[in-house]
């Protein structure tokens, strides 16, 4: 490979005209996308995007990298083929709430729990927006739609939950606009090995404007959110005088203020990022009583599904030698005709 | 053979059929593929029909869970299992009942009336024994206690009651090898490797093995058992073995992708009768293949896609209710134009319809089942061992003309057995494909420029420096390959996609008569697993006198080029499938001709009875007059 020296941002998008709404949340996302590959030194031949179906899908057709635009739902399954094929391939997953969660939900369960080696980014704007704007699988109930015009009724999934209950082995947030968060985010999920994935909130301004307002907009993202950050303590707010800390009588996150009741920074939780069960608390945490965390909330080492096949592979390769067709076409009952057409005549019983 | 079963001490026969049919649970497949490969190892030749039900275990005793096994076999060409069972075994009254209606005036019907007790009786829907009146005066039957002489036989191995019982396949088994004179060392070698871990099992099983073969040698019952010879078949020089059409197919793939020179990823998800392709495939890591047992149908193709983008040999396999789910990322693979390889190993339908049973029913599944103008190559195997070859000839055309291709079997040809000339893998020419050599291409890549004769697009994997670009299942430019809405241009490239798969025509061989001449008043044209019934009724029409051809079609779409021709030769078009009229309406299409249609969908293959007869009413009707 004829790696260039030091590529920029500007090297990894394509000729292509970006047709998002103007406003979207995505170009934010694209932008962050393209900075971290140049900062991690990513070669664009060796690099692909795959996706979906929807907005967040045409993401693949701006990088200038191999891309592939799939179906609805299915580039989970499609980005897993093309890494057991060639496990050297940076393979990254653009998905969306619909298409990641309602019609390709089964593949996401799969992925992740196979551990392939994929860099899944799934843009959660709680809405369909190339559709326009019916209700999605991670809507708040009560969401007013052209498909719910009284309101959808029905309970939204909490993405990152699902990959943890997924067996998903590295998970994390964070937002379109947070230039400062994502790509660290992004180099973190490029550098685990296995399944990565990172819901990414994301603003769908024509139909489901500032739906994260109450905690992603930059004037109150610090008092709102909280940056989680294997082994420092879980502090948040402008100040940083917030914090998390377990409630030992009922198995729960608080809230406490540092400086206050006697709390001192020594009393708040260290963030454990390969516990599952502070994972799961994380995730849940929602406003107006919890911060919404962001950053890598779970991450634990595990052998990918490559790996293990690759492993296999090699026993069995041990066991069978140099395999010989011929030979295994063979194997069982062969009987030989001879020149004249006759058979030998079976052994009388 | 003759009607009447002769009392001869060896009888020798040109060919017979036997049926082995019992309870599900009765292991009845285990000894149809032991005789089967014991007749094999006699040199005959043979063709099988297993045929068993749905459920894993049916209740016992009853109709529905009646599990058969039909075997012919002879000295002469051996295509089909056979019309009419000379010999029936029957190892439960359901079995009897079930299978009487085929049984031909004179048959003989070996019964084991241990297991006619009241209660089976009547799980069957017996009111009284047959054993006892009239209903088998019809037949030759040779009623013994089965399950008496296998508890007997295996007495000395302290096997409970049922263990014993689940001897009695062998003990029957051992009795029909020596009425055949089949060797047995085969199935006691068998038997010795499959029971290595549980020396008890084995050896109770090989002493029921000899037992029968040994009450058949002594005829302990004091009348004469019949005993036949069937000389081995004369056939081409080499090394034989037998071979289903699942495996055919999976070291098909397996030796095309050697060929190509390529990574073989095969994704699938376990749909019956697709499943012992993944699963014979599975075992042949070695040979640089990867099975992936994705989550759901649509996973399964398109991780075939996945790899196929990614440079190795995509494919897929399964069954129509699968097929159908596979649908949309076929379109998607035909937009894209990758190879793909799609076994559709038929069943019957709509819907679930019959998992086990055999149909051809998937036709236009295969031709048209895809959202848009979206044409793909269409194969088909006629034989078990005609499976190898198409699925090579599948996997060339994908690489060679880089589309789609779907390979249709079905649950006939996936689970028969036949002898078979065993290739040599260094015969087999190799399969190009369109990868351009470092530096061939320079950018500005279009990955949709063309190669002039086939049209096939420019196999650029990821890895390959310089030449990034996207693709999609949105239209494209012809141009650039980016994205278009450009009327015009989609007209190009529905025209392109159409051409290019109809080039493939001019790349395949001619279509050949299978057998008779190229003129006459009739041709019977098939496809698929109908092959053994039409050839053995044309040649017994030619017999006759009747002036009838037999063309079968391995590629349906496109069809070859001089077909057209070839049919014009024919005074009248015979098709019969089992469909209600797949093929008939493509030819009708295609060439503006009356053709006449046999149609069969009762889950079981042809007779070679029925196609006969269809084509004595077709020859005896006036020849009708070419469309203007």
């Amino acid at each position: 490979m004829n790696k260039p020296v030091k590529l920029s941002p500007k090297d990894f998008a394509s000729d292509q005209e970006v047709r998002w709404c103007p406003g979207c949340g995505d170009y934010a996302i694209l932008k962050g996308v393209q900075r971290t590959l140049a900062e991690i030194g990513a070669d664009p031949a060796t690099t692909v995007f795959v996706s979906g179906i929807g907005c967040s899908s045409r993401f693949p057709y701006y990088m200038a990298t191999y891309g592939f635009h799939t179906i609805h739902g299915r580039a989970p399954a499609i980005a897993t083929g093309i890494k057991l094929v060639n496990p050297k391939l940076d393979v990254w997953v653009i998905t969306g709430d619909g298409d990641g969660l309602s019609i390709g939900g089964n593949h996401l369960l799969h992925a992740l729990r196979r551990n392939v080696d994929l860099n899944i980014m799934l843009f959660n704007n709680e809405i369909y927006g190339l559709t326009k704007g019916q209700y999605s699988p991670t809507s708040e109930p009560g969401t007013r739609s052209p498909s719910t015009p009284y309101g959808s009724i029905d309970t939204p999934v909490s993405p990152c939950a699902f990959a943890l209950g997924a067996k998903g082995r590295f998970i994390a947030r964070t937002i379109d606009t947070h230039q400062k968060h994502l790509p660290d985010v992004l180099k973190r999920a490029h550098a685990h090995a296995g399944t990565s994935f990172i819901e990414i909130f994301q603003n769908c301004i024509v139909y489901n404007d500032g739906v994260f307002d109450d905690f992603a907009e930059r004037s109150v993202r610090d008092e709102r959110t909280i940056e989680v950050r294997h082994g420092e303590p879980l502090i948040f707010g402008t100040a940083r005088d917030k914090g998390l800390r377990v409630d030992p009588t009922a198995c729960r996150l608080t809230v406490v203020e540092i400086g206050k009741d006697g709390i001192s920074e020594s009393d708040i939780l260290v963030h454990d990022e390969t516990n599952p069960h502070l994972a799961q608390m994380l995730i849940e945490m929602r406003g107006p009583d919890f911060p919404v965390a962001i950053g890598v909330i779970h991450c634990i080492e595990g052998e990918t599904y490559a790996e293990a096949y690759e492993a296999q592979t090699r026993e069995i390769l041990k066991k069978s030698g140099e395999p010989d067709f011929n030979s295994w076409i063979r194997r069982g009952h062969v009987w030989t005709v001879g020149k004249d057409g006759a058979h030998p005549e079976p052994a009388a019983e | 053979m003759d009607t009447s079963i002769p009392s001869s001490e060896l009888e020798a026969l040109d060919r017979v059929v036997v049926r082995f049919a019992g309870d599900s649970g009765d292991g009845i497949q285990l000894t149809g593929t032991q005789f089967a490969s014991a007749t094999a190892l006699a040199g005959n030749d043979l063709a099988t029909f297993p045929d068993y039900p749905a459920e894993i275990r049916a209740p016992a005793g009853t109709t529905f869970g009646v599990s058969a096994y039909q075997i012919q076999f002879g000295a002469g060409s051996v295509l089909t299992a056979g019309d009419e069972p000379d010999v029936l075994v029957a190892l439960n009254p359901a079995a009897l009942k079930v299978n009487l209606p085929a049984m031909r005036e004179g048959a003989l019907i070996i019964i084991d009336k241990g297991s006619f007790t009241p209660r089976n009786l009547q799980k069957a829907g017996f009111e009284s024994n047959p054993l006892d009146d009239d209903t088998l005066t019809k037949y030759q039957v040779l009623a013994l206690d089965i399950s008496k002489l296998t508890l007997d036989a295996v007495d000395p191995f302290g096997l409970s009651k049922k263990e014993a019982l689940r001897c009695k396949n062998m003990w029957t088994l051992g009795l029909m090898l020596w009425m055949f004179t089949r060797p047995r060392k085969p199935v006691i070698d068998w038997l010795t490797n499959k029971f290595a871990k549980n020396p008890v099992v084995r050896d109770a099983n090989i002493a029921a093995l000899n037992a029968g073969h040994a009450f058949g040698e002594t005829a302990e019952l004091g009348f004469h058992l019949p005993r036949y010879r069937i000389a081995p078949a004369r056939v081409e020089p080499g090394e034989y073995r037998t071979v289903t059409g699942s495996q055919a197919i999976a070291w098909g793939i397996a030796a095309a992708g050697l060929k190509a020179g390529l990574k073989v990823f095969f994704g699938s998800y376990p749909i019956t009768p697709a499943s012992p392709i993944l699963h014979e495939l599975a075992r042949m890591r070695m040979f640089n293949i990867e099975t992936f047992q994705a989550e759901d149908e649509i996973a399964a193709i398109c991780s075939a896609i996945g790899a196929s983008y990614a440079g190795a040999i995509g494919v897929t396999s399964s069954s129509g209710p699968g097929i159908a789910l596979k649908t949309e990322a076929l379109g998607l693979a035909i937009s894209v134009e990758l190879p793909l390889v799609v076994i559709n190993s038929q069943r019957g339908g709509p819907s679930t319809g019959l998992p086990t049973k055999t149909e051809q029913s998937d036709l236009y599944q295969a031709i048209f089942g895809r959202n848009g103008d979206a044409p793909m190559v269409v194969l088909a195997a006629a034989t078990p061992g005609d499976c190898f070859d198409t699925a090579i000839e599948a996997t060339r055309i994908a690489l060679e003309h880089m589309v789609p291709v779907m390979l249709l079997t079905d649950g006939y040809i996936a689970n028969a057995a036949e002898p078979w000339r065993i290739p040599d893998i260094d015969d087999i020419p190799p399969i190009a494909n369109h990868k351009p050599a470092a530096g061939e291409i320079t950018p500005p890549f279009n990955p949709f420029r063309r190669d002039p004769e086939t049209l096939a697009r420019p196999w650029v994997t990821p890895g390959m420096p310089e030449l990034m670009h996207r693709i999609g299942g949105l239209e494209k430019s012809a141009e650039t390959g980016n994205i278009s809405y450009d009327p015009a241009n989609h007209q190009k490239m529905t025209e392109l996609r159409h051409e290019k798969v109809e080039r493939v025509a001019r790349f395949i061989p001619p279509q050949k008569v299978s057998h008779g001449d190229e003129t006459g008043d009739l041709v019977v044209v098939g496809w698929g697993s109908t092959y053994g019934a039409i050839d053995q009724a044309v040649r017994l029409a030619r017999s006759e006198g009747l002036k009838v051809s037999h063309i079968h079609l391995r590629h349906l779409f496109p069809l070859p080029a001089n077909l057209g021709e070839l049919l014009a030769g024919f005074d009248r078009v015979l098709v019969p499938e089992l469909n209600m009229g797949q093929l008939a309406t493509l030819l009708r299409d295609r060439y503006l001709l009356p053709v006449r249609q046999l149609n069969k969908v009762a889950g079981q293959p042809f007779k070679v009875r029925e196609v006969l007869e269809a084509i004595h009413e077709a020859v005896a009707q006036d020849a009708p007059k070419a469309a203007e």
